[in-house]
């Protein structure tokens, strides 16, 4: 029996009103995080990945997105479950850096230019625990040593701009782990990063979650990262999730056309030459992913699949149930 | 900063040099003299006798040791006497009437500076309202309003029509000095000098912060849980403000043109005043001090702008 979950999406529908049109860029959302658990969303750009985070955050841009119908409920550090999507602004408020933690992709860009990073590190520390200004700093050193920066009472006067790329993003995610969230958000927190310097923040996150016990939810467009940090993953294409599993499973026996895609397009060591030799290229996944606002009738992957049938135009498949904990939105998955 | 501050002073040392030589230049160049300018026309002297004085005021020397002569002087301090006011020494003349127009700038500044970033906020923060709409056409018109169309139509409506504030003068004449006579005789030359300046700042506060209100830091403020005030003021704002610092700096020069129309106006006993009758009577020394005085307080408010900028954006090293 699965614990209670910390984080539960049913139906998710996050619309953004463009051109005097709703266009959906999440439909029929399904996710739950268990506490201590990762989860990658994964897909590409406009997959919905970024929106659905933003609708948990209740950070969708103003007058323009919305969450249109769905729940997102949520139990924060007092154990009271809540649902996020009907929740207003202020109570929303709360709850931000306070029971969810969010660690942003550009580490150059998120972080304040005009104020050091121990005072940005101690904002939600004084405002949602209540600490004073002396406490509040004190803890945010302690926060940037245990994300691993040396010498934390010098860094936490300094400027963001005094400080590396790979260092500031430990210091977004101390300040994203500040009051001890129950679920962290990382949207994107490697990609902007050199892959060295990726594999110790990836380190870090997996350190820092295993301590506090910490769900997260990873969004992500790198297979190779969701292999190293997972615990399941949720494929999105073009506002859907298209296969949700644990991470083994799904990478070893994709039920949905498009993750195998996927999986086939990663290159892997030596495969390379091996494919130059033999004159083929790489495999890709052929056609571009379609505009939310004209969205294909049915299946939204049909006509880019190359086992699509008649049937797949009809109605937008249900995910059911592939077995092992693995679900997916294809008509045809037994036959994959 | 030390090294920095001497530097800019320096600088500006030769800065003013360059301006005495062009202000030297341009005033000769301009027709007439301060002969022509002082002989009354119902009465005129014979052309011989104002050779005479022009001889001896040494306006007939050539222009290089005309120039060199009263530098020798100004370099120790002494902007000479005006020609106008027989034996009246320049620099105390300059100085009495520093103190009025800093004060009538300072003042209109000030009020430019709180209104101009407040509007540009309230504009940003309420992007396309009717409130934004209604702030744009009205920071428009005052960019668009000339300094001396703007005094007198002020003067006429709030002055002479409402009655609202005195009409001219610094202090009313005959009573003793009190702070709030002089505030009242202060606020209305003030605001209108601040308009132009009010309007343009609004402009680029607004703009400003818009564009940092699309920034990742703000993104980041909001998803720590700051409440959305603080988020405007205390994450965007700072940021917004540098480009604002940086043409408040730069207008300053400009504010002088302004303070000198409405100091002409409004009577106020100031260097604008003073520098518009010179002119007038073609008053070389008077206007050559003058100049120097304005063009040093412009340089120090820009050094102080620097060190203001510095001040506010940690990524600015003063060295």
């Amino acid at each position: 029996m699965m614990p209670e979950p910390i984080l539960d999406i049913q139906d998710l529908r996050t619309v953004f009103r463009i051109g005097g049109r709703d266009i959906a860029a999440v439909s029929d959302l399904e996710l739950s995080i268990a506490p201590g658990e990762t989860v990658a969303l994964v897909g590409e750009s406009g997959s919905g990945k970024s929106v659905t985070s933003l609708s948990v955050m209740g950070l969708l841009p103003k007058k323009v997105g919305r969450i249109a119908s769905g729940t997102i409920r949520f139990r924060g550090k007092s154990g009271v479950t809540n649902d996020l999507a009907q929740m207003d602004g202020e109570s929303l408020r709360r709850i931000r850096g306070n029971d969810i933690g969010m660690v942003f992709q550009e580490p150059m860009t998120s972080l304040n230019p005009v104020y050091t990073v121990g005072e940005q590190i101690a904002e939600p520390i004084r405002i949602h625990l209540g600490r004073s200004h002396k406490q509040a700093a004190e803890d945010a050193v302690k926060l940037l040593a245990d994300v691993g920066i040396p010498d934390p009472a010098r860094r936490a006067r300094q400027y963001p701009h005094e400080l590396s790329g790979g260092m500031r993003q430990r210091a977004t995610i101390a300040m994203a782990l500040a009051c001890d969230p129950a679920l962290l958000i990382a949207d994107e927190p490697t990609t902007a990063l050199d892959v060295t310097i990726q594999a110790q923040i990836l380190e870090l996150l997996a350190k820092v979650q295993a301590e506090r016990g910490m769900a997260m939810l990873f969004v992500t467009h790198n297979l190779g990262v969701v292999a190293e940090i997972a615990d399941r993953v949720a494929v999105m294409y073009a506002g859907r999730i298209v296969e949700t599993g644990p991470v083994d499973q799904v990478f070893a026996h994709p039920r949905h056309p498009y993750t195998k895609g996927l999986l086939r397009s990663v290159p892997r060591l030596g495969e390379a030459t091996a494919l130059k030799r033999a004159g083929t290229p790489l495999p890709t996944i052929a056609g571009s992913v379609p505009s939310l606002a004209n969205l294909p009738q049915g299946c939204s992957f049909a006509p880019r699949c190359p086992y699509a049938i008649d049937a797949c135009a009809v109605a937008v498949p249900a995910l059911v149930d592939a077995g092992e904990g693995q679900l997916s939105r294809c008509i045809r998955w037994q036959e994959l | 900063m030390t090294t920095f501050i001497t530097r800019r002073l320096a600088i500006g040392l030769v800065m003013l040099l360059a301006l005495s030589v062009l202000v030297f230049i341009l005033l000769r160049l301009a027709p007439g003299d301060p002969i022509d300018a002082y002989v009354n026309p119902t009465s005129p002297l014979s052309p011989e006798a104002m050779q005479a004085l022009r001889e001896r005021l040494g306006l007939d020397a050539p222009l290089p040791v005309q120039y060199f002569g009263w530098l020798r002087t100004a370099i120790t301090g002494d902007l000479g006497y005006s020609i106008q006011r027989v034996g009246v020494p320049v620099l105390p003349l300059v100085m009495e009437r520093i103190g009025p127009t800093l004060l009538l700038m300072a003042a209109g500044l000030i009020i430019a500076i709180v209104v101009g970033v407040a509007g540009g906020i309230i504009s940003a923060v309420r992007r396309n309202s009717p409130t934004d709409i209604g702030f744009s056409v009205v920071a428009f018109i005052g960019i668009s309003s000339p300094a001396f169309l703007t005094a007198l139509l002020g003067l006429y409506f709030f002055s002479v029509q409402l009655r609202w504030a005195p009409s001219g003068g610094m202090l009313t004449p005959g009573m003793g000095f009190s702070m709030s006579d002089l505030l009242a005789h202060l606020i209305l030359p003030a605001c209108l000098l601040s308009i132009g300046h009010a309007a343009l700042i609004m402009r680029y506060m607004r703009a400003s912060l818009l564009e940092v209100l699309n920034q990742d830091y703000v993104r980041t403020a909001r998803a720590k849980g700051v409440r959305e005030f603080f988020v405007i003021v205390k994450h965007a704002v700072r940021n917004a403000l540098l480009p604002v610092i940086t043409l408040i700096g730069s207008t300053i020069g400009i504010a002088v043109g302004g303070a000198i129309f409405i100091e002409s106006v409004f009577n106020w006993p100031g260097m604008g005043l003073l520098l518009v009758n010179a002119v007038e009577t073609r008053d070389y020394p008077v206007i050559m001090g003058a100049t120097l005085v304005i063009g040093a307080c412009v340089i120090v408010v820009n050094l102080l702008t620097d060190i203001t900028y510095a001040a506010v954006d940690p990524r600015i090293q003063v060295a």
